[in-house]
C-alpha cells in the first residue's frame, strides 16, 4: 500500500472539495427540506454520494491523478454525504415515537448505499479500486 | 451568507477527517470510524442546544457534516468483505447512533 504523503496541498484539496460538497448538500436540503417523517433528502444525498464515490475508480484520469481522488472522493463526496445528520435524524425519529421508521431509515439507507456501491463497482476492476484507495480517495 | 458558513465549517471538518484517516486507517478504517462517532456525538449536542440559523450552518451542517462521511463508510465496507465489513458496519452504526443520543442527552 503506497499512501501519498500528507502535504499542505493535499489537505487544501480536501478542504476545498469538502466545502463544495457540503454546500451542495446544504443547497439540496434547503431546496427540499426534510420535515417530519422519513428524511428522503438526506437519504437521496447519501445514496447518490455512495454511487458517485464508487464510480470514480472507473475514471482512469481521476485515479491516476495525484490530487483528484482526494479532492473528489474524500473532499467533495465526503463533504456531500453525512453520517452525523443521518444519526441525528434517526435519533429524532425515535424521540418522536417513530422507532419503526427510524429503523427503516437507518437500514434502508445502508442497504441502498451498499447496492449503489456494488452496482457502481461493476464499471471498474478491483485493481482500479485498490489504486483509488491507495490514493486515499475514500477516507 | 449561510452557504459560506457551511463551506467554512466543512473546510475544517473534511480535512480533519482526511488527516485522522491518513494517520489511523489501516486494515480496519479506525480513523474514519472515529470521526464518524465524534461528529455524530457533536451534532447530538448541537441539536439539543437548539442551535439554528448561522451557528448550526457553520458547526452542524458544515463542520459535523464535513467531518463525517457516508460515502467513504460504504465503499470501505464493500472493500472489507462480508465478515469484516459486517463488523465495521455494526461498529460504526451502533457507536455513532449511541454517541448521537448521548450527545443529545448531555444537554437534555
Amino acid at each position: 500500500m503506497s499512501r501519498p504523503p500528507l502535504t499542505p496541498a493535499h489537505v487544501a484539496a480536501v478542504a476545498l472539495g469538502g466545502a463544495l460538497g457540503a454546500s451542495a448538500r446544504w443547497g439540496l436540503s434547503d431546496l427540499v427540506p426534510d420535515g417530519l417523517g422519513f428524511p428522503w433528502t438526506t437519504f437521496a444525498i447519501n445514496v447518490t454520494g455512495c454511487l458517485l464515490l464508487a464510480l470514480l475508480p472507473a475514471l482512469a484520469v481521476v485515479r491516476r491523478h495525484p490530487v483528484l481522488p482526494l479532492f473528489l472522493g474524500t473532499g467533495v463526496l465526503g463533504g456531500y454525504t453525512t453520517l452525523s445528520t443521518y444519526c441525528e435524524e434517526a435519533r429524532a425519529l425515535v424521540a418522536d415515537g417513530s422507532t419503526g421508521m427510524a429503523g427503516a431509515y437507518v437500514l434502508g439507507t445502508l442497504a441502498a448505499a451498499m447496492v449503489a456501491v456494488e452496482f457502481a463497482h461493476r464499471w471498474s476492476t478491483p485493481a482500479a479500486q485498490q489504486e483509488f484507495d491507495d490514493e486515499e480517495g475514500d477516507e | 451568507m449561510t452557504v459560506l458558513l457551511v463551506a467554512l465549517g466543512a473546510a475544517v471538518g473534511a480535512p480533519l477527517r482526511y488527516v485522522t484517516g491518513h494517520v489511523l486507517d489501516r486494515d480496519l478504517p479506525i480513523g474514519t470510524l472515529l470521526v464518524n462517532v465524534v461528529g455524530s456525538f457533536a451534532l447530538g449536542v448541537l441539536s439539543a442546544l437548539g442551535l439554528t440559523g448561522h451557528t448550526m450552518a457553520l458547526l452542524g451542517v458544515g463542520f459535523c457534516g464535513g467531518l463525517t462521511t457516508y460515502s467513504s463508510f460504504a465503499v470501505q465496507t464493500s472493500r472489507l468483505g462480508a465478515r469484516r465489513g459486517t463488523t465495521y458496519v455494526v461498529l460504526t452504526l451502533v457507536l455513532s447512533l449511541t454517541a448521537c443520543a448521548l450527545g443529545f442527552a448531555t444537554q437534555a
